[in-house]
């Protein structure tokens, strides 16, 4: 049981250390608030991985580990907002990050966004306690989610 | 002597002139052209295919599942600044008088009603492959669309590019008569070369363009620098991206890279519409790109 709990921690971890840089600019000295949000990010993927590798085919669907995968996903989707996205840690005005102004300027619109994550990571877990095919049109919705929001929300790579 | 050499002269140019002219002539389609009856259905899978929404609807306006085709998006470009124009089916702001003649030669021949060159901002040299079927049932499809009163914007362009005329020797050099991809290919290869190179029409910005804005088909699909400025749009490639099928297919599904993050930039708007279609199609899609050689 300690392995099963270890392991994907581990795995986790090293996710976010080598995958993490991947959704800022590699700025070690960027701002704690922008760091925590990559590292959400990171676990997002990485969950989103394990379950996209079984829509995919490239693992075989297990109601057990989908639905740990989507589990941990929905709860990462909910983390608190206010102190993540800290005024003023936007694209341009400091360096590390790819956050838009409009999150702050269309707060609503941003607010509805991140909701439709979480709304999609509810409905992947649902999906993950059904079968495949539920869980491959869950991963079209979710991934849909990631989409609108990052096509209003996330500025260009520099 | 003079007067030999000015003869020969002028005489040269008048040749130089009518070959101009000849080569120039916008092309026609014979006046009994008749699309088969047109199937709103499969338009709309069409209309997603070919991406029209994205360059001619206004943002924001209509619904996702009747976008007002006013136009009005600038496209900056080293010839200058284009406009999409209003392709509603608005009868005087619009397309709404177009014969089926008239929006079959726009599309597959990049010529206007009233006989004029269209820029090549408008990809028809991709759609140039679309099936009169797939025509027929896009037009279908957009008459079913809101009219858009809202007058087309002139293109901004210097001289010579404000030339149309000119446009017929850009045709000549720049219109393949043929798919790039050849040899022998599956039914689904078949579909999906369709797909990307007719109605999808990747190439257009995956591939890098010369000076004068002809694609590079010896780096086909290798990329090309943003016309934004910013980054660069990637090669996609087989050899370089390293995706499988699965991951492709995923990704023209869900917008989600086999990193799992998700498209972004003009991208995403590709996506939303490529995830319209049945999956067959992207699979199709997917095997095409595998298919493609890989340029480094």
């Amino acid at each position: 049981m300690k392995k099963r709990v270890i392991l994907p921690l581990v795995a986790a971890l090293a996710v976010t250390a080598t995958v993490g840089t991947a959704f800022g600019d590699g700025h070690a000295n960027a701002d704690p608030a922008i760091k925590a949000r990559q590292a959400q990010m990171s676990l997002v993927a990485y969950n989103m991985g394990i379950l996209g590798a079984m829509a995919k085919g490239e693992t075989e669907f297990s109601t057990e580990t989908a639905t740990a995968a989507a589990e941990s996903l929905a709860k990462v989707a909910k983390l608190d907002r206010s102190i993540l996205w800290t005024d003023g840690t936007v694209q341009g005005e400091v360096p590390g990050t790819r956050a838009k102004a409009e999150i702050w300027t269309d707060a609503a619109g941003f607010e509805k966004a991140a909701v439709g994550l979480e709304t999609a990571a509810d409905g992947l877990v649902v999906a993950a306690g059904q079968d495949l095919d539920a869980l491959r049109a869950a991963m079209q919705a979710a991934g849909a989610s990631c989409g609108t929001c990052h096509k209003a929300y996330r500025g260009p790579k520099n | 002597m003079i007067r030999v050499l000015l003869r020969l002269a002028l005489f040269t140019a008048a040749v130089a002139g009518l070959a101009f002219w000849a080569v120039t002539r916008p092309a026609t389609l014979p006046a009994d052209t008749a699309l088969p009856a047109g199937d709103p259905v499969n338009g709309a899978l069409v209309f997603a295919a070919a991406g029209c929404a994205s360059c001619h609807a206004e943002p924001g306006s209509g619904s996702p599942d009747a976008p007002v085709l006013s136009g009005g998006r600038a496209f900056k470009t080293d010839f200058g600044t284009f406009y999409a124009p209003n392709i509603s089916p608005d009868p005087d702001a619009g397309i709404g008088s177009w014969t089926e003649v008239d929006f079959a030669r726009a599309l597959t021949k990049g010529v206007s009603p009233d006989g004029q060159h269209y820029y090549p901002a408008f990809p028809y040299t991709a759609y140039a492959f679309m099936t009169p079927q797939d025509t027929g049932d896009l037009l279908a499809y957009m008459r079913t669309l809101p009219a858009s009163p809202t007058v087309s914007q002139p293109h901004d362009l210097g001289f010579p590019f404000s030339i149309r005329r000119g446009l017929g020797v850009w045709k000549v050099l720049n219109q393949s008569a043929d798919y790039h991809l050849q040899g022998e290919l599956s039914e689904q290869e078949v579909r999906g070369r369709y797909i990307a190179e007719g109605l999808a029409h990747c190439s257009e910005c995956h591939t890098e363009r010369d000076a004068l804005g002809g694609l590079n088909r010896s780096r086909w699909m290798a990329g090309a620098p943003s016309p934004t400025g910013k980054g660069r749009i990637p090669n996609i490639t087989p050899g370089v991206l390293g995706w499988s099928e699965a991951d492709l297919t995923a990704y023209f599904t869900s917008g989600l890279t086999p990193e799992y993050d998700s498209a972004g930039g003009d991208m995403a708007v590709v996506i939303e519409n490529l995830a319209k279609l049945p999956e067959a199609d992207r699979a199709a899609l997917a095997a095409y790109m595998l298919r493609i050689e890989t340029v480094r």
